[in-house]
């Protein structure tokens, strides 16, 4: 790791319930405010969902809209403010030199579900009505596709299928390519489209994963008592990477380095988790970035607010950090519901302007706190500034067929 | 149904297909291409939506007949008025 270049974070681009940029996130993130609300899916009335709101008109034509998927809409949203946090001027930036790898949960769903219920609705399943679209819109490189049509970028463009683990899988992704020297800037994170695909609803549903509550604010609850299964969110979230040393040349603002990370499998299940894979993929991921427990100020957790799993999680991260009090950990999930293929990836930028402030948002919708899930640094409630500051984060970020990633990142320290 | 309404429902169809494009100045003369930024997937688009909204067929070998607005009023008339006699 010591003679792999240093990678830095030097743009942030995100579409989430909460908020189309960061600051705005972050300021709901603090005052402990939900973005999920009801959202109508097809054949399942009003489901408690995570939407987002941007301004897909900013950065895309009305024919490129139509033509190709929401989830294209996301990444090209987030990649662009990316590119403007970045301060990347593309003009006079060698295109070839910039890659996209972004994390998917799934993709196709979405189109293939619209185009078969179109086909037997008012087609009488007639496949001459079957739009020419189809393919472009499912292929699996489409979101990161759709990018470099956009903004016609000429390096390589693909996505990580990795369910739940692809935020911090997409990242991981970037990292790797801008040390091997396969590009100078990595646009790297993590997008969804999935609330728009009842059939993902559904099969939460049938596997009793799929929150329910009266109110739509208070239905993913995280490590409280009363939880009942997964919001469904959209939403993107994409970095710009860079190797440190090119970052400085150019002047970039630095936003944070990546310290470690991990990626690795249970090998036992095609959904339960296994905190045993759980707490190894975290401990790879500190030796990985040469760090101990005890370096960590903040964990931010998957937890989806399924029964199990976050209790297994917890069983993981408590055989690690022990009884410290001294790691915080928290929950963004609680706020936003699960965003899927974006999920690490948004929740991660919703932590990194501690930083800056050493306040680490809470875990909100924690009425009766699950003692299975009572870790001692666990915040609740409200945000807490922490002693000394923030300084090191390690993300979590699992998913199904048991795949695991840890992400580790520390403020900049020239 | 006469040429210039077919025209009309043949701009109408790209004002969906092409929301960006001004279509106030289309030449009936002049290829669409020429004048419109169409690629061959909005074509496939118009002929989805021709057959979508009007129940008319568009043979493969037979699109170079959409490739003006007089064109395809020349083309399509014939085909909206057997669809009404049906």
């Amino acid at each position: 790791m010591n003679n792999l270049p240093r990678i830095v974070l030097t743009g942030i681009g995100l579409t989430c319930p909460l908020g189309n940029d960061l600051p705005t996130y972050r300021e709901a993130l603090l005052a402990g405010r939900s973005g999920v609300s009801l959202f109508p899916v097809r054949n399942m009335g009003e489901q408690p969902a995570g939407v987002c709101n941007f301004d897909q008109k900013k950065y895309q034509k009305r024919k490129e809209i139509r033509v190709g998927t929401r989830a294209g809409s996301i990444a090209i949203y987030c990649a662009n403010e990316a590119i403007v946090d970045a301060g990347l001027d593309l003009e006079n930036t060698d295109s070839s030199r910039i890659g996209i790898y972004l994390g998917i949960t799934e993709h196709g769903n979405v189109e293939t579900e619209t185009e078969v219920c179109s086909l037997f609705d008012h087609y009488d399943e007639d496949v001459k009505y079957w739009t020419h679209h189809h393919n472009p819109r499912t292929v699996a490189n489409n979101p990161a596709g759709e990018i470099t049509v956009n903004l016609g970028l000429t390096g390589p463009h693909y996505t990580i299928g990795a369910a739940c683990a692809a935020g911090n899988a997409g990242i991981i992704q970037g990292v790797q390519q801008l040390r091997l020297g396969e590009c100078d800037f990595a646009l790297a994170g993590g997008v969804s489209e999935s609330i728009r695909a009842y059939g993902i609803f559904a099969g939460f549903k049938s596997q009793g994963a799929l929150a329910s509550h009266s109110d739509p604010t208070l239905a993913s609850r995280p490590f409280d008592q009363d939880r009942n299964g997964i919001v469904v969110s959209e939403g993107g979230c994409i970095y710009v990477l860079e190797r440190l040393e090119d970052a400085q040349k150019r002047g970039a603002k630095i936003i944070a380095e990546v310290a470690g990370y991990r990626i690795n499998s249970d090998g036992t299940d095609y959904v339960l988790p296994n905190p045993e894979r759980q707490e190894e993929c975290m401990r790879q991921a500190l030796a990985n970035a040469n760090l101990e427990p005890e370096d960590i100020d903040l964990v931010s957790t998957h937890a989806t607010s399924t029964p199990q799993g976050d209790e297994q999680e917890c069983k993981a991260i408590r055989n690690l950090f022990g009884e410290s009090k001294s790691t915080l950990v928290n929950n963004t999930k609680s706020f936003i519901g699960h965003s899927m293929g974006a999920a690490g990836a948004i929740e991660l930028a919703g932590n990194l302007p501690s930083f800056e402030d050493g306040i680490a948002h809470a875990t909100i919708n924690v009425d009766n706190l699950d003692p299975a899930c009572a870790l001692p640094g666990l915040i609740t409630g409200k945000a807490v500034t922490k002693k000394g500051g923030i300084n090191v984060i390690l993300n979590n970020s699992f998913g199904m067929l048991g795949i695991n990633s840890v992400l580790i990142l520390k403020k900049f320290d020239a | 149904m006469d040429k210039e309404k077919v025209k009309q429902i043949v701009l109408d169809i790209i004002a969906e297909i092409a929301p960006d494009e001004d279509l106030n100045d289309v030449k009936s003369d002049i290829r669409l291409r020429d004048q419109l930024d169409l690629d061959s997937m909005d074509f496939l688009d118009i002929v989805m939506e021709l057959r979508k909204q009007h129940g008319i067929d568009v043979p493969e070998a037979e699109y170079r007949e959409l490739e003006s607005l007089d064109s395809c009023a020349n083309y399509l008339l014939p085909k909206f008025e057997a669809g009404a006699a049906a």
